[in-house]
């Protein structure tokens, strides 16, 4: 079973099994890891699951849509390069093991 | 003795208020009542992803249930029957009690029922809970005709889903158009312009006569004019009514919804009320609104909570909401009704477009069409605070998504760097 890695804001670590096909932000609210909300359910809308990923693994995770691009101008904690909404980060085998920071605030 | 917090509510403001409590650092008894056997889950794929059949049944909850026993929240699988607001303690249907310092009714909205002859024969259903979706979803397995009534958000999600699936479907309507109550009409018939070339049929200026029936379930319906369309399965989208009984026959204000001040707090200074059941002081509108969104129960929720832990201020959360139907993603922001003032700006890809309204010179909302880049932009702008002119919206070149990051980071700047 693929495993994601959550590292909060507070520096604590917590690896959650991921099923492929699953969303990151589908598996952290069922893993019940707080921090990431993800209040519209995956839709694009809420912009409440804002991660940072690690540098090892940003050329395996999915390309990222032009809406995606332009809704990560305006998450509530500022845009890195490594930005994501980890309800489009759809579990692969090729991103086993993967690494995020969760961004802080969500809101 | 333990301050204890009681929530009534099955839905996303019952959740979202005892999920803050936690996170707030609330060390209290905290207990919510639920009266759907399957608690505290997302509506919204209802009508979109758990109706095509691409989510399970666990995958809607909000948390798995060892979330609750995790955090101490005591989850009661029951209907609140009564409130004694003297001894300060919700009745149940099964005989027991629970009693409160603080309670917070969250019992949301019930459909709509159609009242003509034959609307109560088999397979003329609603949709608002997990047991009506997996009814719908039994029938749509054999169903070749779906009717919708109501072409309100329900009403058209479903009908893109019943469409996707290969059924005939057919919309009947009151209104002159779709989407009345909340989207602007030229976003309305952009909307339809879709659902069309999907194959559905929109009928509007057109309500029910009667279901038609055999053997006790339905078979066709007969509309406005006498035409008479075939019809498995009929689907009621007809508008809500706030469950605000519980609380009118405790002697809480109601009107269309449990009447709460801009704390959301009831005249009871030891009851909340919050989302689709309660009707609040917006101090955004200055008037009494009560809105029917993921949004509104999760930022009420979230308020209480919050109140409840001594934070202060009123509740301004600025409205925002989003409905998938097939290819389409609307999302809207703000109000647009009293709007004197509209300008379109294109979106980078075909089929999307961003609606801008304005009131007085003031940017008052959004709708956006495929366009959840501006969308986002335009929600930021307005919880910011921050408006737009039309003069400026309609200038040569104007970048909306551009100009709103750009103004709301000089806004974020710290006062030194403005």
């Amino acid at each position: 079973m693929p495993k994601a890695i959550f590292q909060h804001p507070d520096g604590t670590r917590e690896e959650i099994d991921v099923s492929l096909g699953v969303s990151l932000m589908q598996a952290a609210t069922q893993n019940g890891i707080e921090g990431i909300i993800g209040e519209c359910g995956g839709g694009m809308t809420c912009a409440s699951c804002h991660v940072f990923i690690d540098e090892k693994f940003l050329s395996v995770v999915p390309p990222i849509s032009l809406a995606e691009d332009q809704s990560l101008d305006f998450t509530a904690a500022p845009r890195e390069h490594n930005s994501r909404f980890s309800c489009q980060l759809i579990m692969t085998q090729a991103m086993d093991g993967i690494e995020v920071r969760i961004a802080d605030p969500q809101m | 003795m333990e301050r204890s917090v009681v929530v009534i509510g099955a839905g996303q403001a019952a959740y979202q208020t005892v999920a803050s409590l936690r996170q707030e650092g609330f060390g209290g008894k905290v207990t919510v009542i639920s009266d759907e056997s399957c608690p505290l889950y997302n509506r919204p794929p209802l009508s979109k992803s758990y109706m095509l059949g691409k989510m399970r049944s666990d995958e809607l909850l909000f948390r798995p249930l060892s979330y609750y026993e995790e955090h101490q929240i005591e989850l009661i699988v029951d209907r609140a029957t009564a409130i004694d607001r003297d001894r300060k303690v919700v009745s149940l249907a099964s005989g027991s009690e629970a009693p409160y310092d603080d309670l917070v009714i969250a019992t949301g909205a019930r459909n709509r029922t159609l009242s003509v002859p034959g609307a109560k024969l088999g397979g003329v259903l609603g949709l608002r809970t997990l047991e009506d979706a997996d009814l719908i979803k039994e029938r749509m397995a054999t169903a070749k005709h779906a009717v919708v009534v109501g072409a309100g958000f329900i009403g058209l999600e479903f009908a893109a889903v019943a469409a996707k699936s290969g059924l005939v479907v057919h919309v009947i309507e009151l209104a002159g158009r779709a989407l009345m109550r909340a989207v602007s009409e030229e976003m309305a018939a952009l909307v339809c312009a879709t659902h069309k070339q999907a194959g559905v049929c929109l009928h509007f200026n057109s309500g029910i006569e009667r279901v038609i029936g055999e053997g006790g379930v339905v078979t066709s319906v007969e509309i406005t004019g006498g035409d008479v369309i075939p019809a498995d399965l009929v689907i009621v989208g007809i508008g809500a009514v706030p469950n605000d009984e519980l609380a009118a026959s405790a002697g809480l204000e109601t009107d269309g919804g449990i009447l709460v001040d801009s704390q959301l707090l009831t005249a009871d200074p030891a009851i909340s009320a919050i989302g689709d059941c309660a009707r609040f002081a917006s101090t955004r509108y200055a008037c009494s609104m009560r809105f029917e969104s993921v949004q509104n129960a999760a930022d009420q929720g979230r308020f209480v909570a919050g109140r409840l832990m001594g934070k202060a201020g009123n509740f301004s959360a600025v409205p925002w909401f989003w409905t998938d139907q097939g290819d389409i993603k609307l999302q809207m922001v703000g109000l647009c009704s009293d709007a004197d003032e509209t300008v379109i700006v294109d979106g980078p890809a075909p089929k999307s477009r961003t609606l801008l309204a304005f009131k007085a010179g003031e940017l008052i909302s959004a709708e956006c069409l495929n366009s959840p880049g501006d969308f986002m932009a335009a929600r930021k702008l307005m919880e910011a605070g921050l408006s737009l002119s039309p003069t400026a919206a309609r200038s040569d070149g104007f970048d909306f998504r551009a100009w709103a990051a750009s103004s709301i980071k000089a806004h974020n700047a710290p006062p030194a760097q403005r």
